[in-house]
C-alpha cells in the first residue's frame, strides 16, 4: 500500500532532467556525426569526426596531458595525503597534541577552499613573466607558464599544492574509525611506524583511498578552470587538455561538430573510469 | 631530536602551502611603485588601499558578489528540495526501477559538462535566456540535484518506518508527512547538502564562463579569470584581485567549517 503514488514526486526532476542533461547529451553525440558551425542546418557526416580525431596529433597530445594531470591531482596527492594524513594522525596528534595535527591539517585544507579559478588567478600574478612575486624573490627570469618546455610542469605543480589537502582531511575523517589502543598495542609490541602505517593505516581507510582516487582522477579529466586561467592550452599547445580542446571547437572555431566528438569521447572515457573504479572497489574483501 | 624533525618537516611543508596566500596579503596592500623597489616579501609600509579600490571599481566587484550570492543561493534552495522530492520517492516510496533511477542520476553527475555545453547553449539562445542567471541557476540546480538524490536516497532509505506508520494512522497523507515529519528530521543532513551546494555552485568556472557574458551577469570567478593577466593590471593590482577571490571563500569556510566537517561523515564528499 505505502509504495503507491510516491513516483509523483519524482516529475518535476524527470522534466528538468530530461531538457537540462539527457536531451543536451543526446544532442552532443548527434551534433557529433555532423560538420556544422553553429548557424544553419548541421550536415550528417558519420563518423568523419571520429576518423580525425584517430589521426589528430593535437586530440592525442591533450590526453597525454590530462595523463600528467592525473598523475599531479589524483595519484600523487592521494599517496601524499596517506603519508601526510598518518604521520598527523599516529604520531603529531599524539606526541604534540591533537591541536597541533588540526592546525597543520588546516594548513594543507586551505588552497581547497579557493574556486580552483582563483587559484589560477593567484598562481598567474605569483608567476608573472615581468613581475611575479616567484622570480623576484629567487632572483629568477624564467617563463614558467610561457614556456613550452616548462609550462605543464608547472600547471602540474599548481595543482598538487590545490589538491593536496582533499586527501589528508578525508583520510584523517576516516582515521577516525580506529580505536587508538590498536596503534597503542602495536606500539608496545614494538612495530614500527611504517608497520603500523602497512598494517593499520592503510587497511582502515581503504573505502576513502577508492573514493578520493576516483573523485580527483574524474577531476583531472575535466579540468578546465586553471587551464584556462593560467595558459588558455599555450604555449603551443603545450597545456591543451580535451576540454579546453572542446571549449575551443565550439566557441572560438566554431566546429561544432568536431567539439562534440570530442566531448563526447571525454565523457565516455569519465563514465568508463567510475564503472571501473566501482567494480574494483566491490572486489575488494 | 627525531622527534622534532618530523614535525618540523610538516612545519615547513604548510609554511610552502600557505606561502601564495602570504604573498598575496602582503602584496594586495603596496603601490607598485613600493612593489618594485622593496620587493614582493617586504611588509608594507602602511595600508595602500589603491589598487583594491581600483580594481573594485573596474570591475564593479560587489555586483559580481551580488551575482554570485545570489546564483549559489538559489541553487542551494531548489536543488535541496529537487533532492528531497527525489529521495522521498526513491529512499521510502521505494518506487519500482528506484536502481536504474538512481544509475541515471550518478551517471548525470559525473558527465563531463562540455558533454551539456552547446547544446543549452544553443537552446538558451532559442529561447532567450543566452546571458542569464535564471538559465545557469536552472542547470545548475539539476546538476546538483543530481549527486543530492544519490545521497538523500541512501540516508532516507534508513528512516524509521514506525514514524511514518504513526503518521499514516494520525491520517497524514504523503505531503504532509514529507514537510511535517521526514524535512524537519533529516534537518541536518538536509543543511550540509544545501551548504555543499551553495560552495560547489560559488566555485563553478566552465558554465557561468560561457553562459554568463556581460558584465552585469558575471560571477566573482568568472570575472576575476578572465581578467588574470590583463595587459592594463600592475603586479599590485593583480595581488589586490587575487586577494578579492580569496577572502569570500576563506570566509564561507570559516563560517561554514562546522557543517563542512559533519558533511565529510555523512559521505557528503566531492
Amino acid at each position: 500500500m505505502r509504495s503507491r503514488g510516491y513516483w509523483l514526486y519524482l516529475i518535476p526532476s524527470l522534466v528538468l532532467f530530461v531538457s537540462v542533461i539527457v536531451l543536451p547529451f543526446l544532442m552532443n553525440v548527434a551534433t557529433s556525426f555532423t560538420r556544422w558551425s553553429g548557424v544553419g542546418t548541421p550536415k550528417w557526416i558519420g563518423f568523419e569526426n571520429y576518423a580525425r580525431l584517430l589521426k589528430d596529433e593535437r586530440f592525442w597530445a591533450s590526453f597525454q596531458h590530462n595523463v600528467a594531470l592525473i598523475l599531479a591531482m589524483a595519484v600523487v596527492p592521494t599517496l601524499l595525503g596517506l603519508v601526510l594524513a598518518a604521520a598527523l594522525f599516529d604520531y603529531i596528534a599524539r606526541r604534540f597534541g591533537p591541536r597541533t595535527a588540526s592546525a597543520l591539517r588546516a594548513a594543507f585544507y586551505l588552497p581547497q577552499v579557493l574556486p580552483v579559478a582563483i587559484a589560477g588567478v593567484v598562481w598567474g600574478w605569483l608567476l608573472h613573466p615581468s613581475y611575479g612575486a616567484v622570480n623576484e624573490i629567487f632572483g629568477l627570469d624564467v617563463n614558467w607558464l610561457g614556456d613550452p618546455s616548462l609550462a605543464l610542469a608547472t600547471v602540474m605543480a599548481i595543482m598538487v599544492w590545490f589538491q593536496l589537502g582533499y586527501p589528508v582531511v578525508i583520510f584523517m575523517a576516516g582515521l577516525q574509525r580506529v580505536d587508538p589502543a590498536l596503534y597503542e598495542a602495536a606500539e608496545i609490541d614494538g612495530a614500527s611506524w611504517w608497520r603500523r602505517f602497512w598494517h593499520i593505516t592503510v587497511p582502515q581507510i581503504r573505502p576513502e583511498f577508492f573514493v578520493v582516487l576516483l573523485t580527483c582522477t574524474i577531476a583531472a579529466l575535466k579540468v578546465f578552470g586553471p587551464i584556462f586561467v593560467l595558459t588558455r592550452g599555450g604555449p603551443a599547445g603545450a597545456t591543451m587538455v580535451p576540454s579546453y580542446f572542446s571549449y575551443l571547437n565550439f566557441f572560438e572555431r566554431v566546429n561544432v561538430g568536431y567539439g562534440s566528438a570530442i566531448a563526447t569521447v571525454l565523457a565516455l572515457i569519465i563514465i568508463v573510469v567510475t564503472f571501473l573504479f566501482l567494480r574494483v572497489q566491490e572486489r575488494e574483501p | 631530536m627525531r622527534r622534532y624533525s618530523l614535525l618540523a618537516a610538516l612545519v615547513v611543508l604548510a609554511f610552502v602551502m600557505l606561502f601564495p596566500f602570504l604573498l598575496v596579503g602582503l602584496n594586495a596592500f603596496k603601490s607598485p611603485e613600493e612593489y618594485s623597489s622593496a620587493g614582493p616579501l617586504a611588509f608594507p609600509d602602511g595600508l595602500y588601499l589603491d589598487g583594491i579600490v581600483a580594481f573594485w571599481e573596474r570591475v564593479d566587484f560587489g555586483l559580481k558578489l551580488w551575482n554570485s550570492l545570489l546564483i549559489s543561493a538559489c541553487v542551494a534552495v531548489g536543488a535541496v528540495v529537487l533532492s528531497v522530492l527525489n529521495a522521498y520517492a526513491l529512499g521510502i516510496g521505494r518506487v519500482r526501477g528506484r536502481l536504474w533511477i538512481l544509475v541515471v542520476f550518478l551517471v548525470a553527475n559525473t558527465l563531463p559538462q562540455e558533454a551539456l555545453v552547446y547544446p543549452l547553449y544553443y537552446l538558451a539562445k532559442q529561447v532567450g535566456l543566452y546571458d542569464s542567471r535564471l538559465f545557469v541557476i536552472l542547470i545548475f540546480t539539476v546538476i546538483q540535484a543530481a549527486f543530492g538524490t544519490y545521497l538523500l536516497s541512501a540516508v532516507l532509505g534508513r528512516f524509521p518506518a514506525e514514524i511514518l506508520e504513526a503518521a499514516a494512522i494520525d491520517g497524514a497523507g504523503k505531503w504532509r508527512a514529507l514537510w511535517r515529519i521526514v524535512v524537519p528530521i533529516s534537518r541536518p543532513t538536509l543543511s550540509v547538502l544545501l551548504v555543499f551546494f551553495f560552495i560547489w555552485t560559488w566555485n563553478e568556472f566552465f558554465l557561468p564562463l560561457v553562459f554568463l557574458i556581460s558584465n552585469d551577469n558575471q560571477t566573482v570567478p568568472v570575472a576575476l579569470g578572465v581578467l588574470q593577466g590583463d595587459r592594463l593590471m600592475d603586479a599590485t593590482m593583480s595581488s589586490a584581485s587575487a586577494l578579492l577571490g580569496i577572502v569570500p571563500a576563506v570566509v564561507f569556510f570559516l563560517i561554514f567549517q562546522r557543517t563542512l566537517t559533519r558533511g565529510i561523515a555523512v559521505g557528503a564528499i566531492k
